[in-house]
């Protein structure tokens, strides 16, 4: 299960980081902290669709799911089963 | 009478956090017609003082052009002041078609349909032609406007980082089971002047089976070997499957936009896009304005391309000045300062100097990237350039910038 995380933490530097510089952790807040716009959520949610073959529904893909990269964890986790 | 003392005074304190924050924007009066000399009022109440525009939209020196003027006081005598109608019920002239005929054929499309405003044209095309089955997919650094109808429009929505086309692609593998995909972006980019690879996003959108838009308001009339835009600029003029633009800018300025693109698409907007159903025609003495701008386009590159000579001058000026510049070759030449209050300042000293420039910062462009955008004109001459590089130099020079690198500017004045 540590791989998850690593996979999300990695997309979403990739994703969403413009400055290389700028350093974010399995709790850092990305939509509170303004790193990850609610707007962009839609490019994650699909991206961890595809990536483990699961389908989130739009209710359970709030943006309080969507905050720390341990939270977006927790949510795949619970619809990989 | 609901608007109590309570509600007035959550406003006050609202916009005094504005200003609390640096970022209230005041207008400044001007007193003459637009053009590269203006006469401004500035600080409100102040007495008029004479300066030379470096910041208008004013890319051919149509807005005051006497034959554009000409031709829209004939407008004005032949087909009247106002429609009071919107298009679709009693609001189409014959030049509204007219108009429609010519964008077409200038922006070589299969036909184009006529809104109040490009804000208006971008807000509404989305929601006309695409449903939650769809996908958009955008440049980071797209314009408001089109952020706005974005958002109005139910199709699903992504962003790619800017003018990346590794990314792009990815976005398009990524949203390959979509029914229709749209690719969005601006033609010519309004803060930093770049141009999109249009080229490249027309390859890629071939070959996924995207449609391509493209919001060319900084672009038509000059961008391109005869004016018609980024498409002609990228070797991909006809490829274009949207196009939206505004006469508000290089066009004689005066307001007007429109939606320019495969026929069936202009048609579902006729039918269905809002701010065309349910806002008011262009007014005739517009639109007869804009006719005579385009006869003048259709007719000689000159306006164009004396405009990209003093873009060459201007930028080549400020480069040997010392400026940081961002790269390109628009007429869209930010001079970036990093620091929004040096932003300001030098603005200001600028304006002292009788040279009008704006600064922009946060929120308009990211946090550290303030700058001033100077934006040249086919309405200025040699000698109104030789007087703002001095300026630009003598104020450079008072805070100590020329010459000094990215790096070296944040360090004296911070981010
Ligand atoms: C890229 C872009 N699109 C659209 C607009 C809006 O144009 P209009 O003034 O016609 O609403 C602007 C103007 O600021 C713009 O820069």
């Amino acid at each position: 299960m540590e791989e998850i995380r690593d996979v999300v933490l990695e997309y979403v530097i990739e994703e969403y980081l413009e400055d290389e510089d700028e350093e974010i952790n399995y709790e850092t807040p990305l939509i509170s902290g303004g790193i990850v716009d609610s707007f962009s959520m839609v490019s994650l949610k699909r991206f961890l669709e595809a990536q483990y073959k699961i389908s989130i529904p739009d209710e359970k893909a709030s943006p309080e799911a969507f905050d720390t990269v341990n939270s977006i964890t927790a949510l795949v986790r619970e619809f990989i089963g | 009478m609901s608007f109590n003392e309570k509600i007035r005074a959550m406003y006050v304190e609202q916009i005094e956090g504005i200003k609390d924050a640096g970022i209230f924007k005041q207008e400044r009066f001007i007193h003459s017609a637009q053009a590269a000399d203006i006469e401004v009022e500035f600080p409100a109440g102040s007495s008029l003082k004479k300066a030379i525009n470096m910041c208008a939209n004013n890319y051919l020196g149509l807005s005051s052009h006497p034959e554009v003027v000409k031709a829209a006081h004939e407008g004005l005598d032949t087909r009247g002041y106002g429609m009071s109608s919107v298009r679709f019920i009693c609001g189409t002239q014959d030049i509204h078609q007219e108009l429609e005929r010519k964008v077409t054929e200038f922006l070589g499309t299969e036909d184009t349909i006529l809104f109040p405003s490009c804000m208006d044209a971008n807000a509404g095309v989305f929601e006309a032609i695409l449903t939650d089955e769809d996908i958009m997919i955008s440049d980071r650094l797209v314009h408001a406007s089109i952020i706005d109808g974005i958002r109005l429009c139910s199709a699903m929505h992504d962003t790619f980082k800017h003018s990346n086309m590794i990314h792009l692609e990815k976005k398009l593998q990524l949203h390959a089971d979509k029914r229709l995909k749209v690719v969005i972006t601006d033609g010519v980019f309004s803060m930093d002047g770049d141009t999109a690879k249009l080229d490249e996003m027309v390859a890629l959108c071939e070959k996924y089976d995207a449609m391509l838009f493209v919001d060319d308001s900084h672009a038509t009339g000059f961008i391109g070997k005869t004016g018609r835009g980024t498409h002609e600029k990228c070797g991909v003029f006809g490829k274009i499957d949207i196009i939206t633009t505004t006469f508000g800018k290089a066009l004689g300025g005066a307001s007007g936009g429109c939606v320019s693109g495969r026929k069936e698409l202009v048609e579902m907007c006729r039918q269905k896009a809002r701010p065309y159903l349910f806002s008011n025609t262009i007014a005739p003495v517009v639109v007869s304005g804009v006719l005579k701008v385009l006869d003048i386009l259709f007719e000689s590159t000159e306006r164009r391309d004396k405009l990209e000579k003093n873009t060459a001058y201007w930028r080549k000026g400020l480069t040997e000045a010392g400026f940081v510049l961002k790269d390109g070759d628009t007429p869209i030449v930010p001079v970036m300062l990093f620091n929004a209050k040096l932003s300001q300042n030098i603005s200001n000293d600028l304006y002292d100097e009788g040279i009008y420039a704006i600064g922009f910062f946060f929120p308009v462009v990211a946090k550290g990237q303030a700058r001033i955008r100077t934006q040249i004109s086919a309405g200025h001459e040699i000698h109104h350039l030789d007087k703002a590089l001095s300026a630009f130099t003598k104020v450079g020079k008072k805070y100590d910038i020329l010459g000094k690198t990215k790096q070296e500017i944040i360090e004296m004045y911070g981010l």
